[in-house]
């Protein structure tokens, strides 16, 4: 009988231990879906973005979190596939993550922001929030903007709009090429290079424009060969990952000399395959200080920081310690993990990012306000390297927030 | 014109070499033991790789040499420890097994190596143009590619054709049964070509690392093309395998070349303009565009008019 006893006490106590397990205890880390490519061609760009998150996080984790809980940073391998991204994101929601970071590819930005919007139209009670940290097709903010997704890069006409301004400074240029990987963002710059440069510099010739297979050109030779043939002064391209570093080969060994004005010729192998065939010839657009010459403290010291625990890999993306820290703090106004009141925390926002700009989340379109700087790959002065190469970036030129922006056809839903 | 038309033939038959490269090895491994080795191009990944790690130990040359080497004892290895063993469970399981070893090496890779692209260089002594036509520079690596592949192409063909291993080597090809019974070990000579099949991908891989680049996706980049130059050429046939190498390298460089587009296709072979209004998003699709998918046409093509491909005597 004592012993009957017994096995029921310890039943009781079992029932009661796994229940207390499944229900979330205040000590339990909040959990954040990273859903980006972690394999195959792109996976180095995919594998540093997460680091960097992991990064950003650890920094946030030590001055205690968010709400008094942890954040933990969970990877999922997209492959860079909208088709893959959903079957992900499904898994996100199933293991009730509810905020989900992605920035590779704004092909892959538009099916997660659909598929966001469609699910939390029907699952009221178990939304998610779609933080974009990187994919910059200007219609994810404009015609497909909807109230779960923000955005903390600048958008590609904010940027393109900066890079047409110094191209149009170069009296030099008469002949422009434009070339770009083939879908939405490649697209939206090729776009955005023709009705800008049109405006501001209409005696440019556009003499070719021409998008490539995304991550499927293994020589680039063929391109530059019809560059060199156009008699282009200079190139525009929205190229990244492998597709920037292959280019960049090509157009050394093609003894392609003309400047490139570029988004993302940096980092990832890229600056090591540049190397010295383009100092001073390969401009960048982006939206953070590059770190040279004179870098902001904050900047220098968290690049210093993250270089230690990854000595191959550089911050190329600073504005995912903006994203993150943004969402740590919507969380703690609106005192909650609950999707929409974060999300309302987040609208109009302020924060000073490691450049030490003030950005803006914008309510109208939930596009990130912020200033636009322009650098060149060099050696000279250089504090702190991309690809351990000795070459970096330095700034040459900045845009403030206020002529950064864009207007935005966006008419914001609220949930009611 | 003329520019584009002369560096299009010379950069197609740098990549087409490099297929055959690649191919070459393949195919011979496909008509020894009928399995198609999905792993090759990775056995061509770790030869960038290893000569990566070499060059920046012992310098470039002899990393071509050393690095091949290895990755051949490697791949003779996987084959006598590996391959034999799952043998007799028939094709499939072979099949599985080297889709295995090309995701284990895959994986072994970027644990070693890490996930970013490795800055393998160009050697010092070839980093100059070797001449300048038009405007445009023709690198001296890319020659010196052209020249050690058409070596390796000599080198195979002799040895296929005039000395006895290589009797040895054709006759296994077809009739295994055959040359056992004539006191061969045709067992060691399928390890043997296995291997210096793998050592074939790992010399294209030490010089097509610094030029398209060293990093983990590297296999799977040029992979998949090497499967439809070798179904293309006919499963098993070298000669075809040569052939649909330069086929498909010029192709892929001329497609990109043109700036023609659907639209002008199609009316060129008399299509009226009126389709294009109904076909309009087809009509404006550049040739250049469609440039890395004209293979797996060529592939889908091939395989319904010629099932054996081009030079193949078999079905495949």
């Amino acid at each position: 009988m004592r012993k009957l006893k017994n096995v029921l006490l310890l039943c009781l106590t079992l029932a009661m231990v796994t229940g207390l397990a499944t229900q979330a205890t205040p000590a339990d880390p909040i959990k954040i879906a990273f859903v980006d490519p972690l394999s195959g061609p792109f996976a180095a760009t995919g594998e540093n973005g997460l680091n960097q998150f992991k990064y950003a996080a650890e920094a946030i984790n030590k001055s205690g979190g968010m709400l008094g809980r942890q954040l933990e940073i969970v990877g999922f391998d997209n492959k860079v596939s909208p088709q893959e991204s959903l079957i992900q994101l499904k898994k996100v929601i199933g293991d009730g993550i509810p905020f989900v970071f992605q920035g590779n590819s704004s092909g892959v930005a538009h099916a997660i922001s659909d598929a966001v919007q469609k699910h939390n139209e029907r699952n009221a009670g178990n939304r998610v929030l779609y933080l974009n940290y990187s994919a910059v097709d200007p219609a994810l903010t404009n015609d497909k903007c909807h109230f779960w997704h923000f955005r903390f890069d600048a958008e590609a006409d904010m940027k393109m709009a900066a890079l047409t301004d110094v191209i149009a400074a170069n009296k030099n240029i008469k002949k422009m090429y434009i070339i770009g990987q083939d879908y939405s963002f490649g697209k939206a710059v090729a776009d955005g290079a023709v009705a800008m440069l049109g405006k501001k510099r209409p005696d440019v010739q556009i003499v070719g424009n021409e998008l490539h297979p995304i991550g499927k050109v293994k020589d680039f030779s063929p391109y530059v060969q019809k560059i060199v043939a156009s008699g282009a002064d200079a190139v525009i391209t929205g190229n990244w990952g492998a597709d920037m570093v292959a280019l960049a080969k090509a157009a050394n060994d093609g003894g392609l000399k003309v400047p490139f004005y570029t988004y993302y010729a940096a980092s990832d192998g890229v600056t090591a395959a540049i190397g010295a065939a383009g100092v001073d010839r390969i401009r960048l657009v982006h939206e953070s200080h590059p770190g040279n010459p004179n870098a902001p403290k904050a900047l220098s010291e968290y690049i210093t920081g993250y270089r230690k625990l990854h000595p191959q890999n550089d911050v190329n993306q600073p504005r995912i310690h903006t994203a993150l820290n943004m969402l740590a703090l919507a969380v703690k106004k609106a005192g909650t993990v609950d999707v929409d009141k974060v999300a309302a925390a987040l609208e109009g926002m302020e924060y000073t990012n490691l450049s030490g700009d003030q950005v803006i989340m914008r309510r109208q379109d939930h596009q990130l306000q912020m200033p636009i700087y322009i650098s060149v790959h060099t050696n000279k002065n250089i504090q702190h390297d991309l690809d351990a190469s000795g070459f970096g970036l330095s700034l040459e030129s900045k845009v403030d927030r206020d002529k950064a922006t864009q207007p935005t056809t966006c008419k914001m839903q609220r949930p009611s | 014109m003329e520019q584009i038309v002369l560096f299009s033939i010379l950069n197609g038959l740098v990549f087409g070499m490099l297929l055959f490269m690649l191919s070459s090895g393949l195919t011979l491994i496909f008509g020894m033991m009928g399995v198609l080795n999905f792993a090759h191009a990775s056995f061509y990944m770790l030869g960038a790789y290893f000569a990566y790690t070499l060059a920046s130990r012992v310098g470039f040359w002899p990393a071509l040499v050393l690095a091949p080497v290895l990755v051949g004892l490697l791949g003779a290895l996987v084959e006598r420890h590996g391959l034999r063993r799952v043998h007799r469970f028939g094709h499939v399981a072979e099949l599985i097994f080297t889709f295995g070893v090309a995701i284990v090496i895959e994986e072994l890779v970027q644990l070693v190596w890490g996930r970013p692209a490795k800055s393998y260089q160009v050697p010092a002594a070839l980093d100059f143009p070797l001449f300048h036509l038009f405007g445009s520079a023709f690198p001296a690596y890319k020659a010196f590619m052209l020249l050690v592949s058409v070596a390796i192409f000599v080198f195979i063909f002799a040895i296929l054709t005039r000395t006895r291993a290589g009797l040895i080597i054709q006759a296994s090809l077809t009739h295994p049964g055959m040359v056992a019974m004539l006191g061969h070990n045709v067992p060691r000579v399928f390890m043997i070509v296995f291997g210096i099949g793998c050592a074939l991908a790992a010399v294209a891989g030490v010089i097509a690392g610094p030029v398209l680049g060293t990093f983990p996706g590297m296999a799977q980049v040029l992979g998949s093309v090497v499967f439809v130059v070798v179904v293309v050429g006919g499963l098993g046939s070298l000669s075809g395998a040569f052939v649909a190498s330069l086929l498909i390298g010029t192709l892929q460089t001329f497609a990109v070349a043109l700036n023609v587009s659907v639209g002008n296709v199609l009316m060129a072979v008399g299509v009226p303009a009126a389709a294009s209004a109904a076909l309009h998003d087809v009509w404006k699709v550049t040739v250049a565009q469609v440039a890395p998918i004209l293979p797996y046409l060529l592939l889908v093509l091939v395989l319904m008019i010629r099932p054996t491909g081009l030079f193949g005597t078999r079905e495949t």
